[in-house]
């Protein structure tokens, strides 16, 4: 059986097939955007799935002519974020540690090969990490971001700017990152957590 | 406050340059992602979303 459909009689400028080809197009880029989430390529691209599904039953919602892929990247971060709270019910556990913590035992094997930046984006706030990645790799502008993160055009743009802060002096000031001593055991993590508080204030390192 | 060469002013500079070589790092990551292959799963899927619409479609 072909998996073609003609599905004709649609009351809008888009049909279905458009869509269809649309959304293959930009899968690429879904699956970019869940890695640099969830860190993990397994999880990610079960989270991308399952936004393509979302995405789909949600079509009709779509307005023709709009950003399909700001629309999309809002889909798979609402998801994201859905599915971590329904893994945090299931499994009680501290919020803040599971935010300080770089990521599981699964992320840290992928994370051994790893670039410095990509286990030094694991360190950040996941707000401040979309943010980074939205604007900073995904070309979109800070409106976008804003509308894709719920928030002001302020607040994604302050985001950003701490983002790459942060991610400098995590690079500068960590050899934890380096693959002699990679953030395994609690240890390493506490250790970058306790260089990422010095940086809260301001940048005032010397060193 | 700031004269010419505040090193602050170097400082900043140097922190620029810096951010300019993180950014393409994040943009390599991204587009390393995006340029893959799209695995077979994705294709599994949006057959079968093709397959469920047809159906529905009245």
């Amino acid at each position: 059986m072909r998996p073609e459909t003609h599905t004709s009689q649609i009351g809008r400028s888009e049909t279905p097939d458009d869509f269809r080809s649309e959304l293959l197009a930009l899968i690429p880029f879904l699956r970019a955007f869940a890695r640099s989430l969830c860190g993990n390529p397994e999880t990610a691209d079960d989270l991308a799935q399952e936004t393509l599904v979302k995405a789909w039953q949600s079509r009709d919602t779509f307005i023709p002519g709009t950003n399909l892929k700001a629309w999309l990247f809002t889909i798979l971060r609402n998801q994201f974020y859905s599915d971590r709270r329904r893994s945090w019910r299931q499994a009680p556990w501290d919020q803040e540690s599971a935010e300080r913590i770089p990521g599981t035992r699964e992320d840290q094997t992928w994370a051994a090969e790893l670039s410095d930046t990509a286990r030094a984006l694991r360190c950040l706030s996941d707000e401040q990490r979309e943010a980074l990645i939205l604007v900073g790799a995904g070309g979109f502008s800070y409106e976008d971001a804003a509308a894709i993160c719920h928030c002001a055009v302020g607040t994604v743009k302050s985001r950003v700017a701490r983002a790459r802060r942060a991610l400098i002096n995590i690079l500068d000031g960590d050899d934890t990152l380096g693959s002699a001593q990679r953030p395994a055991e609690g240890e390493a993590a506490k250790e970058i957590m306790s260089q990422l508080d010095d940086l809260m204030p301001g940048p005032k390192r010397d060193r | 406050m700031a004269n010419e060469d505040n090193p602050e002013r170097e400082n900043a500079r140097a922190i620029r340059a810096r951010q300019r070589a993180i950014g393409r790092e994040l943009r390599r990551m991204y587009d390393n992602v995006a340029q893959e292959d799209v695995p077979s799963e994705f294709l599994d899927l949006l057959k079968k979303i093709d397959e469920s619409s047809a159906k529905k479609v009245t």
